[in-house]
C-alpha cells in the first residue's frame, strides 16, 4: 500500500508540474464552456418561442435541451484529452529510464500501475469538476433536475476511467509519448465508433458490438438510469487494460 | 550475501550472460569488469529483479530473485546505469517519493531523507530541481536514494562515469566509506576506478567471467615478466646493445622522451637481475639515472585476459 501511495503521490505531483495539464485543462474548460454557452442559448431562445406556442412548450426542458447535449459533447472532449493526459504515464518513465528505479523498488507492478491510472482518474475528477460551475449556475435560474446531472457525470467519470486504463495500455507499448497518445487515441475512437458496422451486419454481430460500444453504455447514464450492465461494462473494460498493461510490462521483462 | 550459479540471459537467441557462478560475502566491495557491451548491466538488472533470468538462480541474503523478488529487492540499493531520476521534481521531495516507496514509515520519512542528504553530501541543493543540478550531483541523488532505508546490499552501475576528475574522486570517497559496512558490487569498465575501491574483482568478456580475484594477485598471477624502466646517460645505441646482450634480459625498447636515452627492459620474472644490470651500467661509465620497476598494471591484466579468451575461442 505505502508503493500505491507514493507512485499516487508522484504521479500527481508530475501532472501538476508539467505545462501539459494546465493546457490540456484550459483546453477542456474552454470548450465545455463554450458548449454550455451555446446549449443555454439555444433554450433560451426556444423557451422565448414556446411561450408563445404553449403547445411547444411541453418538450422544452433543461435536463434534456441542455445537460445532456453538454454532457454528450464533453464525452467527445475527453476522448480527445484523455490519450494526451494518459501518453506520458509509462512512455516517459521508460524513454527516461526511470522506470528501472520505479520497478526495482520493493513494489508490485500492480502498485505502479495502479498508482498512475488513480492518479490520472483524480486529475481527470478536477477537470469534470470544474465544468460543474457551469450547472450551478444555470441551476439558480432554472429549474434543474439533478439526479440525471449528477447519473450523467457518473458515467462521464466512468467512460473517462476507460479512457485512462486504454491510455495507460497505450503508454506501457512504445517509449514514444507521441505514438501513445495516438495509438490511446485511435483504440478509443474505435471503440467508440464500433457500432456502426452494426448497420450493414447481421443481427449476432450488432448485438456484440453493441455490447462493446463506448456510446451505447453512456446513454443511459445521462437519462438518469444507472444500470448495473452499463456501470460493470466500464469496470470490466478499466480491469481488462490494466490487466494487459501488467502483462506487457511482464512480457518486455522478459524479453529484456 | 550475494549467491549466483550458473545465470543465463538470452536476448532472443543472442546470449547476453552465460553460466555465471559467483559468490559475494557480506562487507565485501567487489568490482565487476569488463568491455562494454560485456553483461555487466544486464547481470546487475538480474540481481535487482529487473529482469528475470533465462535459467540459473541468484540468491541476495538468501532470497532467490525469481521466486521473491519484492524481499529481494527490500535487500538492495541499486544506481541504475545513467543515474535516471525525476528530473521535474527537486532533491527533498524526490528522495522522500524513494522513501516511501521503499516502504519507509511516515514518520521516519523526513529524518531518512535528511541522513542520506548529509551522507551525500546534499545539504545546499536539496531545495533545487534535479533537472538543474549538475552531472555530479545527480549521481550523488542518485546514491542517496539507493541508500534510503540503509539496504545490506548495494549495487552500482557504473557509478562514476561521465564525472569530472574531482567529482570522481568525491564519488569513490563515498563508495569507499559506505563499503565500510555494506556488500557493494560495483561495475566499470574503468580499471584504476576498481583498483582503488574493491577489493576483489570479478572480470567478465562476452557474458562469461574470465577472472575472478583479488586486484594483487591477478596482477602477480599473470606477471610472465617482469619490467623496468632505466634512465641512462650515454651514447644511445651502444646502452642498448649492452642491454639486449645481458644475461637474463628478454628484450630491450628504447622509449620516446626528452633528455638523455629512455628504455624499457623486459627482463625473466623468476630472477632478479637488476643489481647486475646497474653494475654492468656504471663500469661502462655511463650514467644511471633512473631505474624503476613496473607493476603489471589491471589494464595489463585486463588485456591480456580479454584477449587471451578471444584467442582460444578462434
Amino acid at each position: 500500500m505505502k508503493g500505491f501511495r507514493a507512485v499516487f503521490k508522484r504521479e500527481l505531483y508530475a501532472f501538476f508540474a508539467s505545462p501539459v495539464f494546465y493546457v490540456v485543462g484550459t483546453i477542456f474548460l474552454v470548450l465545455s464552456g463554450y458548449f454550455f454557452y451555446t446549449s443555454t442559448a439555444y433554450f433560451s431562445l426556444v423557451s422565448f418561442q414556446a411561450a408563445q406556442n404553449p403547445y411547444a412548450g411541453r418538450e422544452v426542458n433543461l435536463n434534456e435541451m441542455v445537460v445532456k447535449p453538454l454532457l454528450d459533447d464533453m464525452s467527445i472532449v475527453l476522448l480527445l484529452i484523455v490519450p494526451l493526459l494518459t501518453m506520458r504515464l509509462l512512455a516517459e518513465e521508460k524513454k527516461t529510464g526511470t522506470i528501472e528505479l520505479l520497478l526495482t523498488y520493493p513494489i508490485r507492478d500492480l502498485e505502479v500501475l495502479m498508482g498512475k491510472y488513480l492518479a490520472t482518474l483524480l486529475v481527470i475528477i478536477i477537470l469534470l469538476a470544474g465544468t460543474a460551475v457551469n450547472l450551478i449556475l444555470l441551476s439558480r435560474f432554472g429549474s434543474l433536475e439533478w439526479g440525471p446531472v449528477l447519473s450523467g457525470y457518473l458515467g462521464l467519470l466512468l467512460m473517462a476511467a476507460a479512457f485512462v486504463s486504454l491510455g495507460l495500455f497505450a503508454s506501457a507499448l512504445t517509449q514514444n509519448q507521441i505514438i501513445a497518445a495516438i495509438v490511446g487515441f485511435g483504440a478509443l475512437l474505435m471503440f467508440w465508433i464500433i457500432g456502426w458496422i452494426g448497420s450493414v451486419a447481421g443481427p449476432a454481430v450488432t448485438r456484440v458490438v453493441d455490447y462493446l460500444s463506448m456510446l451505447e453504455h453512456l446513454e443511459p447514464f445521462s437519462k438518469g438510469v444507472i444500470d448495473t450492465r452499463d456501470l460493470m461494462y466500464y469496470v470490466n473494460f478499466s480491469a481488462f487494460f490494466i490487466f494487459l498493461s501488467l502483462r506487457y510490462l511482464d512480457s518486455q521483462k522478459i524479453r529484456g | 550475501m550475494i549467491e549466483v550459479e550458473n545465470l543465463t540471459k538470452y536476448y532472443g537467441f543472442l546470449p547476453a550472460v552465460s553460466d555465471l557462478t559467483f559468490s559475494v560475502g557480506q562487507g565485501e566491495v567487489v568490482g565487476f569488469l569488463g568491455p562494454n557491451g560485456a553483461g555487466k548491466t544486464t547481470t546487475l538488472k538480474m540481481l535487482t529483479c529487473f529482469l528475470p533470468p533465462t535459467s540459473g538462480t541468484a540468491r541476495v541474503n538468501g532470497w532467490d530473485v525469481s521466486r521473491d523478488p519484492l524481499k529481494v529487492r527490500e535487500q538492495l540499493g541499486y544506481l541504475p546505469e545513467n543515474v535516471p531520476l525525476y528530473q521535474e521534481m527537486t532533491v527533498e521531495r524526490f528522495l522522500a517519493f524513494a522513501a516511501q516507496a521503499k516502504g519507509v514509515g511516515k514518520g521516519e520519512i523526513k529524518s531518512a531523507v535528511g541522513r542520506v542528504v548529509e551522507d551525500c553530501g546534499l545539504e545546499q541543493v536539496q531545495k533545487r530541481i534535479i533537472g538543474h543540478l549538475s552531472k555530479g550531483y545527480k549521481q550523488r541523488v542518485g546514491l542517496a536514494q539507493a541508500l534510503l532505508k540503509d539496504p545490506p546490499v548495494l549495487i552500482l552501475d557504473e557509478p562514476t562515469i561521465g564525472l569530472d576528475p574531482t567529482q570522481v574522486v568525491e564519488i569513490r570517497d563515498l563508495i569507499r566509506t559506505l563499503g565500510r559496512e555494506r556488500t557493494i558490487i560495483l561495475s566499470s569498465h574503468i580499471l584504476p576506478e576498481v583498483s582503488q575501491t574493491c577489493q576483489r574483482v570479478i572480470i567478465i568478456n562476452k557474458g562469461r567471467i574470465v577472472a575472478m580475484d583479488t586486484v594483487s594477485n591477478l596482477t602477480t598471477q599473470l606477471q610472465t615478466s617482469r619490467k623496468i624502466h632505466l634512465i641512462v646517460d650515454g651514447p644511445p645505441e651502444e646502452v642498448l646493445k649492452t642491454l639486449s646482450g645481458h644475461q637474463g634480459v628478454l628484450e630491450a625498447v628504447p622509449q620516446p622522451g626528452e633528455g638523455p636515452g629512455r628504455f624499457l627492459v623486459e627482463m625473466d620474472k623468476e630472477k632478479d637481475i637488476r643489481p647486475d644490470l646497474a653494475r654492468t651500467l656504471v663500469e661502462k661509465g655511463w650514467g644511471l639515472l633512473e631505474l624503476k620497476s613496473q607493476e603489471l598494471s589491471l589494464e595489463e591484466v585486463f588485456m591480456q585476459l580479454v584477449t587471451e579468451e578471444e584467442g582460444t575461442r578462434t
